[in-house]
């Protein structure tokens, strides 16, 4: 099997090149023929797909059929491991990760190889771009990182398994949505490098790439928390995000991805930010590759880090010659990217996309900086330093704020131009929400003015409740409109709404969604937590709640051995539940882990666990916290997956009635837009 | 009994409730500085966590470090010193945050400096985008003013009513 897997890979490295050699001569020898040449490079670059596939369904093989004389296999897997962690073994560990990001990467190159015919030419730039990324991932599969190498000496019985932490349902899903974000960048990329080589005429490569880009981002966001519901879930530490360099990692791209997906708007709409946006996408995808080279180098040290080796090396230098490349094909054509308008206001939507852009960058920035700050300071001083969450949120909470601002304020404001009356319009109401909720907290007790930490909280209850409300009154405001005239009800009409234009008010369900989250987030500092060494019948207070020790039992399964608790949870006299938070010992790994047991309400989460027992006493500790609202972040995201969805729905066809005659008749040659194409 | 001996043993009452008292306070003094000291210092095993927040089984360091912060608060180290004896013994990466002197400086002045620079830089474009004359192009409509656009968006409102 080995042999097969090791054959494809080099089949699919061997592919991928010519379709990146013959692809780059076709585009710049201009003599008839060339376009087989470039057909024949499309073609190897489909094919490239089937072979990296094959590999990939190889070493899933191998692990299902527990082949240990495949080195990756055996330090991954092991008999007993569940048949969906076996398939999840793939992107487990070093080498098979980036067999799976390079059969990602050819699988989305597929795709946009199979459309080549939307416009032959750009596509054919983009594949020559997908080509190269590609290569350089099957080079490092073939000769540096192979996950086909063969167990040296005798092959053991069984496999060292998976890593525990890595045994958890998401965890099956968490690694390919997060790839997919990953991986998806790629293709923008490779659009908007292929038309700044080009000298692409027009905005059409954006309209091209941004249902690419949207899902890309779609991907990366479930990723990213589907991964801090896993850490939520699993760690038990009570926490979903700890600021880890891993997690930094993949926040980096998804801040300018969405700094991205918001100013190609001011491009498409205006033609303006064409450098800006050239740039923001090349750092992206820099970005997601840079992430790649911080855990897999070694360089800077996390508990989600691959071990170190070599492959550090490849990354660092795949960075350079990215730069590189993009740098000079940017010096050489960015005349080619002059604004067509000009700012008129700074109270505008153009301005918003800008201070938006701005706080999204400046954020990236900030991650950057804290992941690297303990290498710089080792550099300059010496002594490495830790760089933590305090930092973080000391540092990030305002922008976050400011962002959360930018969101209630930005989508109502006018192209151009916003007056005074408009403004009025739109916030009177929701600034008043806004107000009010802000009251009602300090009046229920929220003394913002002992911790700062509480002041951050109010501040992001009342800009999530002005993001609430403003998107409430956008749909509700425009159905009303529409009821009136067709006399559905509101229901129907805001649906109508949307199918007008599925991206402003998808992207509307999306800013709802982050609203939820925020509301989520800003529980944190009322978290509360107690400990307790807990024998037979002894009780521990938190909050509302008596936990009460019944019992510890054990159990055995093929895979682990695990002592449970067994605490039943009281709110004042009344059982309301029982919880059975978990220890667990993998035989293969030889390793411990604990299950929280997580009692998950809207208003908060009981969050049990149990640490084993005292060293020197014997007796068994369980751990509590009280988490307030965290569920609201988990519904939010829900909520954001379902708008990002809605916005990739083809518009319905649209209206262009009144509008474009009676203006034209006012004596001004506007563009005529369809009712509802504001976004 | 003698009436100075009833003010003696009052006396010593007051005294010793007055030091109980004083005696808990200390006491959940000494535990909310340990509660915020031990935010302050990671655990060194490795696990990236918080000294309080590290729930590994067995994990050696933290529960020596738990007991060691205990034990410097008791003995009443000033926080700082408490804070200098774990970088002696743990090195500068024990702090869970850099310390605002010297290089380290660096990294909180960075991002407020970075978000002064870029406000300023995008106020900065946005002026100097106001104040740039377009080319001439006979094939671009002529700019519309302020009372104009209003005008026609009040028109265009009315005649859609969206």
């Amino acid at each position: 099997m080995a042999e097969l897997g090791s054959f494809a890979l080099l089949l699919a490295l061997a592919l991928a090149a010519y379709s990146l050699l013959a692809g780059f001569f076709a585009l710049i020898e201009r003599r008839p023929g060339t376009e087989r040449l470039s057909e024949t490079a499309r073609r190897a670059g489909i094919a490239s797909f089937g072979a990296v596939f094959l590999a990939a369904v190889v070493l899933v093989t191998a692990a299902f059929r527990n082949d240990f004389s495949i080195s990756y296999i055996l330090h991954h897997s092991n008999r007993d491991l569940p048949l969906p962690y076996k398939f999840a073994t793939l992107w487990s560990g070093q080498e098979g990760s980036l067999l799976f990001w390079s059969l990602l990467l050819s699988a989305y190159g597929l795709v946009l190889r199979l459309r080549h015919k939307t416009d032959e030419r750009l596509f054919a730039h983009a594949s020559v771009v997908i080509a190269a990324v590609q290569v350089f991932f099957l080079l490092l599969l073939n000769f540096a990182a192979k996950p086909f190498a063969v167990t040296q000496g005798a092959i053991p019985a069984d496999g060292n398994g998976l890593n525990p932490l890595l045994q958890y349902p998401e965890m099956v899903i968490h690694p390919p949505m997060l790839y997919l974000g990953y991986v998806g960048f790629t293709v923008p990329f490779a659009f908007a490098l292929g038309a700044l080589a080009m000298r692409y005429p027009g905005e059409k490569w954006i309209h091209i790439t941004r249902r690419w880009t949207m899902v890309t981002w779609g991907f990366l966001t479930v990723g990213i928390f589907l991964g801090a519901h896993w850490a939520y879930s699993v760690l038990g530490w009570g926490g979903y995000w700890g600021w880890d360099p891993v997690e930094n990692a993949s926040l980096m791209p998804w801040l300018t991805g969405t700094a991205f997906l918001h100013s190609v708007m001011m491009q498409e709409k205006r033609g303006m930010l064409k450098t800006w946006n050239m740039w923001l996408v090349f750092l992206t995808f820099w970005l997601a590759i840079l992430g790649t080279f911080l855990t897999r180098s070694g360089i800077i040290s996390s508990v989600h880090a691959f071990a170190q080796s070599s492959i550090g090396d490849w990354f660092g230098w795949f960075l350079i010659l990215t730069f590189g490349v993009f740098t000079l094909l940017y010096i050489k054509n960015h005349d080619h990217l002059r604004s067509e308008h000009r700012l008129e206001s700074l109270v505008s939507r153009e301005s918003s996309f800008l201070f938006n852009n701005l706080l999204f960058v400046l954020a990236c920035f900030t991650v950057l900086w804290g992941t690297w700050f303990p290498k710089i300071s080792e550099l300059a001083t010496d002594r490495k330093v830790t760089v933590g969450a305090a930092f973080y949120n000391k540092v990030t909470i305002p922008v976050a704020l400011l962002l959360l601002l930018l969101t209630a304020v930005g989508p109502l404001l006018a192209w151009r131009k916003t007056s005074l009356e408009s403004l009025k319009r739109n916030f009177l109401w929701p600034s008043l929400g806004a107000l009010a909720v802000g009251i009602t907290l300090v009046a229920l007790g929220l003394r913002f003015w002992n911790d700062i930490s509480y002041f951050y909280a109010l501040m992001a209850a009342m800009l999530a409740a002005l993001v609430a409300f403003t998107v409430i009154s956008e749909f509700v405001r425009g159905g009303r409109v529409i009821a009136r005239h067709s006399g559905r009800n509101l229901l129907a009409s805001m649906g109508q709404l949307w199918r007008r234009n599925t991206r402003r008010y998808g992207g509307y369900i999306v800013h709802f969604g982050i609203a939820l989250v925020f509301i989520g987030i800003l529980g944190t500092p009322f978290n509360r937590e107690a400990e307790k060494e807990m024998a037979f019948g002894d009780k521990m207070a938190l909050g509302p709640y008596t936990l009460l020790c019944r019992s510890y039992t054990q159990e055995e399964n093929p895979n682990y051995d695990s002592d449970l608790a067994i605490i039943q949870v009281f709110k004042g006299d009344r059982q309301i539940d029982t919880l059975y938070p978990e220890s667990r010992f993998y035989t293969a790994s030889q390793q411990q882990q604990h299950v929280p047991a997580i009692r998950s309400t809207l208003r908060e989460d009981l969050y049990v666990v149990y640490e084993g027992q005292n060293r020197d006493t014997g007796r068994p500790i369980i751990k509590a916290h009280l988490n307030p609202m965290v569920s609201w972040i988990w519904i939010g995201v829900l909520v954001m997956g379902f708008g990002t969805i809605l916005s990739l729905v083809p518009n319905a066809a649209p209206v262009r009635a009144t509008v474009r005659e009676n203006v034209e008749a006012a004596g001004v040659r506007a563009r005529p837009a369809p009712v509802g194409a504001g976004d | 009994m003698p009436v100075f001996l009833e003010h003696t043993s009052r006396f010593r009452l007051i005294a010793l409730v007055f030091a109980g008292v004083l005696l808990l306070l200390g006491a959940g003094d000494d535990a909310a500085r340990i509660d915020r000291l031990g935010h302050q210092v990671m655990c060194v095993c490795g696990c990236n966590q918080i000294l309080l927040e590290c729930n590994h089984v067995g994990c050696s360091y933290s529960t020596r470090m738990r007991d060691e912060l205990t034990a410097a608060v008791t003995r009443g180290d000033s926080d700082t010193n408490v804070l200098q004896w774990f970088i002696q013994n743990y090195g500068t990466t024990v702090l869970a945050v850099p310390t605002a002197s010297g290089f380290n400086r660096l990294a909180w002045i960075m991002p407020y400096f970075a978000l002064i620079f870029g406000i300023t830089l995008v106020t900065g474009i946005v002026w100097v985008w106001k104040k740039r004359p377009l080319p001439a192009d006979p094939s671009v409509p002529a700019a519309v003013d302020g009372h104009e656009l209003d005008r026609f968006r009040r028109q265009a409102r009315r005649e859609t009513e969206l």
